[in-house]
């Protein structure tokens, strides 16, 4: 089937699979790597991307659904050099060690403060409970999603 | 120009930029021409005797260009090998074929390999390969193998009882007969499965020109894997180069040699073109390895003013179906030799048998042994307090190696490095505000409501040394680590470690330690990991002995190097090297100030040697290979506050309390993160996660919705803090961060919970402590 993508501002039209899934059309048809892959459940959201500008996670879409969509990925999300608060935050804060969750938690982190410009700490650990860090044990990646929740008021 | 001291500054990662903005270098990220991709049919029987494979279906589907079964194999991959061959156990091996010919023996057992053009094709051809098994009886826990009758694994086996490790020291039954209080416990230290988030994986390529395989893998320690996948193919070493530069995350899983590797190895040695595998989730529940899952019976010699005489164990390990690359030293050394913890226990009897079960093998996951002893020795001189009405923090202090004793010899052989035990507890009291916690226990208890207070007062053994020890314990290895320091023409300097870490940052801390060292810009030092064609030799990242084994290496290192650049700053200002001194990165006259040369310009002249004098070689570069005389010994106190609802058996974590001594800090927001993982996968240990499996040998929590790795909203913020006694071990006085959290706070939690049901007479419950248990255990109580 041809599906028409936009993904990082960039439109692609391909011809697909219908079984392939949105996750592996990213990584192995766009080589954009940076969309990790952690389950065959759908728990660990690694894979967490952000369609029409909601987080979704890419291993429980085909490709075909997102035909049409437009998609970032972690690797669009810094803009003209200049990391996104949330991308910030994470550096600053320690959000990471292996970093390969990151990715998928900074998608939902982002897709979390637009909702949420202002949240408590008890919401943001409710807010990434959809995606699995097996070694921060969250602390820091709840620190640098306040970080960024307060970095993104100010400037605005 | 001025450099300030980097040692001890909370620098940000260099990692890090990479990583959050999508660019990691992960093994499935790698892309070759031509590669094929990889999958294995796995055994859905715990025990079974293979009949016949077809796989013809397989072979005539559209793009599969191959399907390989055990007995293909059997001439291309030798047998797996164990490499702790632990001495004076009647250590019986089982040396494996990464796929079954004959037999398989636990549920994910290979029996099949596709590759394909396509990984939805491979998943196919999985699917059509028909295997005809004869299912025979399986059994999986490790008491029951034991017993006459059970299922045998091998036939050359007998009970499948694969060693029987001892270690007395003191007559124990003296001083149990003396004793004026026993204790006799069995406890169960449960099955768990390390989960990092990154699946195991490998891209293999294998060039037929020049007889070379590459393989990128995810790994904890490259170079053991070369030499262990040169003895599988027979490849010779300087044939195969092994890379993993950004590993997600190991905790001990990414340490093993397993099947997947090995037959992406040998399939593209066989077809000449790139084999790719990465495990699903599931395999990775199945296939890669477990940890803990003993059965202790412990017995606690005591006298009435809480002073622990003696400690007996009687453990029952499993290993699963086979004895995974450095599994008979996990339940044995890493375990028995730390049964005295951080207290003064003279007499210790210990007995640890390792037996085969048909389940996943079992290995090191992060604690690896010390955990087993530490839960066994911190729940049991609670229940000893409870017996004597004795405070948990006191019969502690009481029993405490006390400060002015270090270097304190055990009486397993240790030798305890550095220690002030009691200031972490000290510290770790005020934090919580102890003797106002307890007041308020017990207000709530008057209103009906159970608070618990959980101590954990541990001591473990890491970054294993010295080289000579191993070999007596029968490791196969050395326990040394390298580091090359390679100062360039500009002065910019690349740092070769044998260590891998792989979230640990120390591409960060040891830029650190160089830039000191040299006293060059932190920016001018970069970290290479993971390329056995860079680094000279790495026994890698585990047993949280990088920064005391790896950082002490690269140190070494950069003395020599400061050494010769001394030796050439001298002759070249025309003095003799003892009249310079070195600071901020120049070496000048003493006295005088002015006379002197950068260490930039040193490299360069090193490089021009054009006024080198003929006893001093151009270029200016050293190696290290750092074998430390001793282990190091992080020590700390872990207090848990819970609120168990003895209703619904739900836990909330009021305030968790960690004061640590891992020595000299280099980056502390990096140990504190390190501590806060640790305390994660611990305290998972005491509520969450359990490995469970059904008499048939199937796994249940074969899955993330199965098994219960916690979110974010199951964990409270953690509070650190630490005392500092260095350790006299290496130059830095650093111990290990790594391990510290998830061997104390176990113990910690456990004994909270414990604590806020002890109005219900309740002693002891086995974990994980999930509502259900503690629902059960406080309604058998209360009827």
């Amino acid at each position: 089937m041809q599906i028409t993508v936009t993904v990082n501002g960039v439109t692609y039209t391909h011809d697909v699979e219908p079984r392939l899934l949105l996750v592996h059309y990213l990584r192995d048809v766009l080589n954009l790597t940076g969309t990790h892959i952690g389950c065959d459940t759908s728990q660990c959201g690694a894979c967490t991307v952000l369609l029409n500008g909601k987080a979704v996670k890419s291993c429980t879409l085909f490709a075909v659904q997102a035909d049409g969509a437009e998609i970032t990925t972690i690797e669009g999300l810094a803009r003209d050099g200049q990391l996104h608060p949330v991308q910030e935050g994470f550096w600053e804060k320690h959000g990471l060690q292996c970093g390969y969750c990151t990715p998928g938690m900074i998608m939902t982190a982002v897709d979390f403060l637009q909702r949420n410009p202002n949240p408590t700490e008890e919401e943001i650990r409710h807010a990434i409970e959809g995606n699995l860090c097996r070694c921060t044990g969250y602390q820091n990646i709840v620190r640098a999603i306040q970080y960024a929740a307060e970095k993104m008021r100010s400037g605005s | 120009m001025a450099v300030t001291k980097l040692f001890g500054a909370a620098i940000k990662r260099r990692e890090d930029p990479r990583l959050i903005t999508g660019r990691g270098n992960f093994t499935d990220h790698i892309r070759l021409p031509g590669t094929l991709v990889m999958a294995i049919k796995r055994s859905p029987h715990a025990h079974a005797r293979i009949v016949r494979i077809d796989t013809s279906k397989a072979r005539a589907m559209r793009g599969v260009v191959a399907v390989y079964t055990g007995q293909d194999l059997v001439d291309k991959l030798a047998p797996v090998p164990c490499a702790w061959l632990i001495p004076d156990s009647d250590l019986k091996l089982t040396p494996y074929r990464a796929v079954a010919v004959d037999k398989v023996r636990y549920v994910g057992d290979a029996v099949a390999v596709v590759v394909a053009e396509d990984r939805y094709v491979a998943q196919d051809a999985v699917e059509a390969i028909d295997v005809e098994y004869e299912v025979l009886p399986a059994v999986v826990d490790q008491e029951k193998a034991m017993e006459p009758g059970a299922p045998q694994l091998y036939d050359e086996i007998p009970n499948n009882l694969a060693f029987h490790w001892k270690l007395h020291v003191g007559d124990f039954d003296a001083v149990w007969n003396e004793a004026e209080v026993r204790l006799s416990r069995r406890l169960i230290n449960h099955r768990l499965i390390p989960t990092a988030m990154e699946p195991r994986g490998a891209l293999a390529a294998y060039n037929p020109g020049s007889g070379e395989l590459t393989i990128w893998c995810t790994s904890q320690n490259p170079h053991v894997h070369r030499l262990l996948l040169s003895a599988v193919t027979g490849l010779p070493e300087t044939r195969i180069r092994v890379i993993a530069t950004d590993v997600g995350g190991g905790f001990g899983s990414k340490i093993p040699m397993y099947a997947g590797e090995m037959i992406a190895a040998a399939i593209s040695r066989d077809l000449g073109r790139p084999i790719k595998w990465i495990e699903t989730r599931q395999e990775n529940y199945v296939a890669t390895i477990h940890g803990r899952d003993h059965i202790q019976y412990v017995d606690i010699a005591a006298r009435r003013d809480g002073t622990i005489t003696g400690v007996r164990v009687r453990a029952y390990a499993n290993m699963g179906a086979y004895l995974s690359t450095a599994a008979p030293g996990v339940p044995t050394w890493l375990f028995g030799l730390m049964l005295q913890g951080a207290y003064a226990i003279p007499v210790i009897h210990c007995d640890v048998y390792g037996v085969l079960t048909n389940t996943t093998p079992t290995d090191a996951y992060r604690g690896a042994g010390r955990p087993e002893a530490t839960y066994l020795l911190e729940r049991m001189i609670d229940i000893l307090a409870r017996e004597l009405g004795m405070d948990p923090a006191e019969i502690r202090r009481k029993n405490f190696i006390p400060k002015d004793r270090f270097p304190y010899t055990t009486p397993t052989g240790l030798q305890y490095d550095s220690g002030d035990y009691e200031a972490t507890l000290n510290r770790a009291l005020e934090l919580v505000d102890y003797a106002n916690l307890r007041r308020q226990q017990a207000e709530l208890r008057q209103q009906g409501r159970y608070i618990g207070i959980g101590f954990s007062t541990y001591v473990e053994v890491c970054g294993l040394a010295p080289s000579q020890a191993a070999g007596a314990m029968g490791f196969q290895g050395g326990l040394w680590e390298s580091a090359t320091v390679r100062v360039h023409p500009t002065g910019k300097v690349t740092v070769f470690t044998g260590s891998n870490p792989h979230g640990q940052g120390e591409e960060t801390t040891f830029a650190q330690l160089v830039a000191d060292e040299l006293g060059v810009p932190f920016e001018d030092v970069e970290i290479i990991h993971g390329d056995t064609e860079m680094v000279p030799f790495g026994m890698g990242t585990y047993g949280s002995r990088s920064t005391a084994v790896g950082g002490a290496a690269l140190v070494a290192a950069c003395r020599k190097v400061k050494e010769k650049a001394q030796r050439i700053a001298a002759h070249l200002l025309e003095v003799s090297p003892e009249d310079l001194a070195f600071e901020n990165g120049r070496f000048f006259v003493k006295g005088a100030p002015d006379r002197g040369m950068t260490f930039q310009e040193v490299a360069l002249q090193a490089y021009l040697a054009w006024k080198l004098p003929r006893d001093i070689e151009p270029g200016l570069e050293a190696t290290h290979f750092w074998d430390p005389v001793n282990n190091t010994f992080p020590f700390g106190c872990h207090i848990c506050v819970v609120e168990v609802d003895p209703e619904t058996g739900k836990v909330d974590f009021l305030k968790y309390v960690a004061v640590d001594d891992v020595g000299n800090v280099i980056n502390p927001m990096i140990v504190d993160g390190q501590v806060h993982g640790g305390i994660a996968q611990g305290l998972a240990q005491a509520v969450y996660e359990y490995a469970a499996y059904d008499a048939n040998g199937q796994l249940l929590s074969a899955s993330l919705m199965d098994y219960a790795i916690p979110k974010a909203s199951m964990l409270p913020s953690f509070t650190v803090d630490r005392t500092v006694t260095p350790t006299p071990v290496n130059p830095m006085g650093v111990k290990g961060a790594g391990e510290t959290g998830t061997i104390a706070s176990t113990p910690a939690v456990v004994n909270a919970v414990i604590d806020a049901l002890a109005p219900f007479g309740i002693e002891h419950i086995d974990m994980p402590l999930t509502p259900e248990r503690i629902w059960r255990a406080v309604r058998e109580r209360s009827s």
